[in-house]
């Protein structure tokens, strides 16, 4: 028998591996027993409240137990669209438990959980680390029986994705869909170009190499990559470091999945190339943890490049350029997607954002400068470096240069990924991938603008609608107030609550937005949204919370006719009280009728 | 001309507030002088008689009576106050608005001591108002125009905003006149 | 070190380069209101009532350094309301029952609130359900109080630098947790600095409370700010 002791006694005396020995044990365990809270805290030299702090953080670690069988069902709205509601049912009749608990026998455990990732096959569901796609209510009901038969999670994949995903150190049942290849991120790619081109010129010129190219972050804020790196490089430091913020958890996005299932290499030398530009040893792959299925096959790839030379002392045979790359795995939390909070993960604490500046560039890694790259971003820089920036700047548009992953979900006939130029309008983008209805089309995700008909012949572009390439797209049929309602559930989830505008306001726009979707709402209520949702951006100490009223404010402006539809006209103080419902539970338990609220006015 | 009228209720609360209004000293012969009271506690009228200028509550909304009965000081009263903690927040009441109602009536009429413990009951009678789900303060259930804070607020502040609505001039409210306690 | 000039609200303020807007704004005596920012303590930017405004960019002025030229907005009055919307935020957000709490005359929070005159928040109250916490010998935690400003976190912890109070828990259900084996050992003087640091009544010394009597606490006739500028807001 395993004991916790055994695990965390694996780990170094040093509170940076707080979150490496609590992953081992929770995977381990299931979840992360009183018993080893104290091992952890004794053997890292921390309290027992900091390693609770750091494991009740994490959305995929806990401290009770989450079942043999941990059902993490995605509750994005993409998932709800294609059908999550009767899936959920489904878990939920044939386990015997609702979600959020687990089985009297601790056998499973039903969970919700932020986009993993897969909108472009939805329903999907991780179950001990391993992903389900496009599930349905029959699929749950033979799952949940193989589960009581105790059959291995691993089994219970009958049938592979395409590409890599059949590899053997893969497995997945996940689908790549790529639907469009364009030449910069899914061009032929030769294994090693990037590297050897770069280790052959001088680091400052492959900085000036990236900076002609004018390669924005393609991340969605766009911040100059070469400027970064340079920024970086003139750093005074003994060390530096390359981060690739491989978490991406923007609803709808999945397209660094692709990335990393086909053409990890390509990402591997755009950090060899980051780390030669500005002078680290180092890059580390913060990978989040709904990836963790790709893992293995991106160690053998990391090995077999060690093999040839492609990293490791000497890179490329370039004599004083070592360098190499650790993983890191995430544990489910979406604000470790931005840079601060991702550093801070990565060091083993709570992923919650630091104040700015210093910025990661200054103080990042280890408090040694850093680059925190995006998976994309670093592809990128890697074929820049190759084919250089004439040929990257004739492609996009004058200030958006190259080309976007995006990811497109929703109700269109081709989900998946799609590789285009900048400049493409929404409405081409809908007709390459089929969506011959659209009412509204979600750019950016959540954090990002919800575009109607009259915004379709906008531009996707920094300079016009800047995305980090997750596109939903909407239906006439769909309700405008669900997706909006889901989008701020998950702003609320996914709040690390360390200031207040942001763990506060979230909640008090939705309760609001209740209000008038519940019929009680005025002219007045519309007012107070918008001037609570500016107050909650402009407040806010990062970029969640300065991004979390956009799925209101962004409809507030482009459908106003719906809120005012919802709102009939009315104007001034209409309260969100109902006597009915308020005398409702007093009224059953003394077996009288609750009152009913015309009368009452009388 | 005919003085302003004013009336005054006690909701879910204790009546501290209306005692605070008494503690205006001697300033309750020029308060008789410059108002009359229509439905009050104070002066025993049940039901309006006539248009009211300024309605104070104090209290929040516990139970359907005093649902009923601020809804109906809205539609009498041209000014609506909200009179301390209680009515600004539910005060002490809505120290229950965390435990569902089926405890609350269970421990007061189940499970508490009694002398009559073989006549245990959740009383039931079509005449007892309905207790709310929760505390509620005032202006979740109708539109109030001012408040004034305190538990209670003091005279002093009491005093100043009465006489500023009657007279209708702005309120001039001092540093130590607003407190929560 | 290199001298700086900032102006707020228009008036030159001179400083030593490399400090906070808050820091510059104190000893030049203007005031901008805080909860979580206290001496000697690094500074976190949690609670955000300190937000001011420079070339139309909102950012916290505890853990914004001030640079030379800049000109800082601290009293423009959307800005001020924007502050009494975080304050009142925070009423709504916990159970803040002020006249049942040993706190009160002393809180920071409520002397803010009168600074500001909330006589009630804009928002719904959220009434949220939270339970005391009495594991500790000596303290006793009021969750319905904290508005989560970090500075027990920040400035109780062990000789061998563990953390004695650690935020537990992700957004509105995150919570201040105390780690009751750590808590047991605490001296009295660490306890009482416990409670003293807490700007709300969420840090309690067990077995006193309410020694001063109404009218002559920290916070009934003077109000908050005072000993950095004279003056109310408007």
């Amino acid at each position: 028998m395993l004991r916790s002791k055994d695990i965390v006694q694996r780990h170094p005396q040093n509170p940076a591996a707080l979150l490496d020995a609590i992953r081992d044990v929770q995977e381990a365990f299931g979840h992360v027993p009183d018993e080893a809270v104290t091992g952890i805290a004794a053997h890292l030299k921390l309290s027992e409240a900091e390693v609770r702090g750091a494991a009740s953080f994490y959305h995929f670690f806990s401290l009770t137990p989450r079942g043999a069988y941990a059902v993490y069902l995605n509750a994005s709205i993409t998932s709800w669209m294609a059908g999550r509601a009767a899936v959920a049912q489904a878990f939920e009749e044939e386990a015997g438990c609702r979600f959020g608990e687990v089985t009297a026998d601790g056998l499973i455990g039903l969970f919700p959980t932020s986009c993993i990732g897969m909108s472009d096959q939805e329903p999907a569901a991780i179950i001990n680390g391993v992903v389900f796609t496009r599930l349905t209510p029959v699929k749950a009901r033979h799952l949940v029986l193989a589960m009581k038969a105790g059959k291995p999670i691993e089994r219970m994949v009958s049938e592979w994705g395409d590409g890599a995903n059949q590899s053997d150190l893969v497995r997945a049942m996940v689908s790549n869909n790529i639907r469009k290849r364009g030449s910069v991120i899914f061009g032929p790619f030769e294994p090693g170009s990037a590297v050897r081109k770069a280790v052959a010129r001088r680091p400052e010129d492959v900085i000036a190499e990236v900076k002609r190219a004018n390669l924005l972050g393609r991340g969605g804020a766009g911040f100059p990559t070469g400027l970064k790196w340079e920024f970086c490089r003139k750093e005074p430091s003994d060390l530096r470091y390359v981060l690739c913020n491989a978490d991406e958890g923007e609803p709808g996005t999945f397209k660094d999945r692709v990335i990393l299932t086909e053409i990890p290499q390509l990402l591997f030398e755009g950090m060899a190339v980051a780390g030669y530009a500005i002078g680290a040893r180092e890059g580390l792959l913060y990978l989040r943890s709904e990836y963790a299925y790709i893992r293995r096959h991106l160690e053998a790839v990391l090995e077999r490049m060690r093999q040839e030379g492609l990293l490791g002392p000497q890179v490329a045979g370039k004599k004083d350029f070592s360098f190499d790359i650790r993983i890191i795995m995430g544990a489910g939390a979406y604000i470790c997607g931005e840079e601060s909070a991702l550093l801070e993960s990565a060091e083993g604490r709570r992923g919650e954002p630091r104040n700015r500046p210093p910025f990661p560039v200054q103080t990042g890694y280890r408090n040694r400068p850093t680059a925190v790259n995006n998976v994309e971003t670093l592809c990128t820089a890697a074929r820049i470096v190759t084919y250089g920036a004439p040929w990257f700047l004739s492609m996009g548009t004058a200030k958006s240069s190259g080309t976007k992953l995006l990811s497109v979900s929703g109700d269109c006939e081709r989900p998946g990924v799609y590789e285009l130029e900048f400049g493409l309008t929404v409405q081409e983008l809908l007709d390459i991938a089929g969506a011959k209805d659209a009412f509204a089309v979600q750019v950016g995700g959540p954090s990002g603008a919800c575009i109607s008909r009259q915004g379709f012949g906008r531009k996707i572009a920094f300079e016009d609608l800047p995305t980090g390439g997750s596109v939903m797209i909407f239906g006439p049929w769909r309700n405008l107030f669900e997706i909006v309602a889901n989008f701020m559930d998950f702003f609320i989830e996914e709040s690390c609550g360390w200031c207040s505008p942001c763990r506060i306001g979230n909640s008090l726009l939705k309760e609001k937005l209740e209000k008038i979707l519940a019929g009680r709402g005025s002219i007045q209520d519309l007012r107070d949204l918008e001037a609570w949702g500016k107050n909650v951006r402009a407040l806010s100490r990062c970029g969640l919370g300065q991004t979390s009223p956009n799925p209101i404010l962004s409809t507030l402006q482009n459908f106003r006719e719906l809120y005012e539809k919802a709102v009939g006209g009315r104007d001034g103080f209409v309260p969100d009280f109902d006597l009915t419902e308020a005398t409702l539970e007093a009224a059953r338990l003394t077996h009288r009728l609750p009152l009913l609220e015309e009368t009452s006015h009388e | 001309m005919s003085k302003p009228v004013i009336a005054t209720a006690s909701l879910a609360g204790c009546f501290g507030c209306h005692m605070s209004l008494l503690d205006i000293d001697d300033r309750i012969l020029k308060l008789v002088e410059l108002v009359e009271f229509n439905k009050s506690p104070i002066d025993d009228i049940k039901t309006f008689t006539k248009p009211v200028d300024v309605g104070l509550i104090e209290g929040g909304c516990c139970n359907s009576e005093n649902v009923e009965n601020l809804r109906a000081f809205r539609k009498n009263c041209k000014v609506l106050v909200s009179v301390g903690e209680c009515a600004i927040m539910g005060g002490l009441p809505a120290l229950r608005n965390g435990i569902p109602v089926r405890e609350c009536l269970e421990e007061a009429f189940l499970n508490s001591p009694t002398v009559a413990p073989e006549d245990r009951i959740i009383p039931n009678d079509e005449e007892i108002p309905i207790v709310l789900d929760k505390v509620y303060p005032c202006h979740e259930i109708v539109k109030i125009d001012h408040f004034l804070p305190g538990c209670p607020p003091s005279a002093d502040l009491i005093w100043e905003a009465l006489t500023a609505l009657v007279e209708g001039r702005p309120l001039n409210l001092t540093y130590e006149m607003i407190k929560f306690d | 070190m290199s001298e700086i000039t900032i102006t707020i609200d228009g008036r030159a303020c001179k400083s030593p380069a490399g400090r906070t807007i808050f820091e510059v704004a104190r000893t030049n005596g203007v005031y901008i209101p805080t909860l979580c920012n206290y001496k000697d303590l690094r500074p976190v930017g949690s609670c955000r009532v300190c937000t001011v405004r420079v070339a139309g960019r909102y950012m916290a002025a505890c853990t914004q350094v001030a640079i030379d030229g800049m000109a800082v907005e601290n009293t423009a009055p959307d800005l001020e309301d924007m502050r009494r919307s975080i304050l009142e935020m925070l009423f709504v957000e916990g159970n803040h029952l002020c006249p049942s709490c040993e706190k009160s005359g002393n809180c920071e929070l409520q002397a803010l609130a009168y600074r500001y005159q909330i006589m009630v928040p804009r928002f719904p109250f959220q009434f949220p359900v939270r339970r005391v916490e009495a594991v500790a010998p000596k303290l006793l935690l009021e969750h319905n109080r904290c508005i989560q400003c970090l500075r027990c976190v920040r400035s109780i912890q062990t000789e061998d630098g563990r953390r004695i109070f650690v935020p537990q828990n992700r957004s509105r259900w995150r919570k201040i947790g105390v780690d009751p084996r750590l808590a047991a050992e605490l001296t009295d003087e660490m306890a009482l600095k416990a409670m003293e640091v807490c700007p709300v009544g969420s840090i309690l010394r067990k077995g006193v409370g309410f020694a001063v009597p109404i009218g002559r606490r920290k916070f009934d006739k003077t109000p908050i700010g005072t000993d950095v500028a004279e003056g109310l807001p408007r």
